[in-house]
């Protein structure tokens, strides 16, 4: 089973590197309103119930994969 | 007093370290991240540099590596633990120390001596430094934006657990004397307990008059204190 799992930073923690792309972009002329620059992990699980490889993505997210104090995840079925 | 210098792959502030500790007189061993034992010591130190190469989060592997079990059982012990830059890093990556530090501001890298001033001396680590002392120390660092929850600042405050602030050389807490956007101006926090404490500036730098300043030396005469 393959999840994916997009990790960003929290909406109150300032993201500077999210800042000078967005800048950039603008610079190049294209039009936006906001840029957040995060993370992206694909996991691939040995485990046929969905419910129990759910579990273990959220595990590995909140014991490794993420900094619960500045950063968000979702995890989405591939 | 007996210390112990935990090396990870990519540390390299470990050498600058253990010279320092040696100068002032500590019986000091450097122990694997792969060890599983570590010996008895009166200060574990969590050295500078970028363990892992900074994968995933700074400090964020390291955090998980075999010793740091052993690290954070004896830390719970009453064990004083002393985390220096990337240490600071792999310290709140423990969570032993709350918060954590992202990337600098302005997105550089940083290495300069800036001023800091001691806010709480009362601690196994700071008490041969006076109150509101100003030091002129080298940071180092690429990741030392401190940022924590409202509750923990709330905490910090409180409980007089913020050891360090950028300053200017007057002692004036400013903006403009904030290197990397530290919330407050926070460069090192104490655990409620204060046998922990993390610092993003680099004292071990700071032993000798010919290559630097001797500001960092009574960190040390402190501990042995």
């Amino acid at each position: 089973m393959k999840f994916s799992i997009t990790v960003t930073l929290k909406k109150d923690v300032l993201d500077p590197q999210g800042k000078v792309v967005q800048n950039t972009l603008i610079n190049l002329g294209l039009n936006l309103k906001n840029i957040r620059q995060g993370k992206y992990f694909e996991i691939e699980i040995d485990e046929k119930d969905q419910a129990e490889a759910e579990n273990n993505v959220n595990e590995m997210c909140k014991k490794l994969l993420v900094n619960l104090i500045i950063e968000d995840y979702k995890i989405n079925k591939l | 007093m007996k210390s112990s210098v935990i090396v990870f792959p990519g540390s390299n502030c470990d050498r600058d370290i253990k010279v320092a500790l040696e100068k002032m007189q500590f019986k000091n061993q450097m122990i694997w991240h792969k060890e599983t034992k570590l010996p008895k010591s009166d200060l574990i130190v969590l050295p500078g540099g970028f363990s892992y190469g900074d994968y995933l989060r700074s400090g964020a592997i390291a955090g998980k590596s075999l010793i740091i079990d052993e690290v954070i059982k004896a830390a719970n012990d009453g064990c004083l633990v002393l985390g220096i830059c990337n240490g600071f890093q792999i310290l709140t990556e423990t969570g032993l120390l709350k918060g954590t530090l992202l990337r600098n501001k302005n997105l550089k890298f940083i290495n300069k001596d800036v001023q800091i001033r001691v806010m709480n001396n009362e601690s196994k680590f700071l008490n041969k430094y006076k109150k509101d002392q100003v030091l002129k120390i080298n940071i180092a660092h690429n990741e030392g934006n401190f940022f924590t929850s409202k509750n923990h600042l709330e905490e910090l405050k409180k409980e007089n657990l913020i050891a360090f602030k950028y300053c200017d050389e007057k002692a004036n807490i400013t903006e403009g004397s904030n290197p990397n956007g530290s919330l407050e101006n926070i460069a090192g926090i104490y655990n409620s307990k204060k046998n922990i404490l993390g610092m993003m500036p680099h004292p071990e730098r700071m032993i000798d008059k010919v290559i630097s300043n001797t500001d960092g030396v009574n960190l040390f005469s402190s501990l042995l204190n």
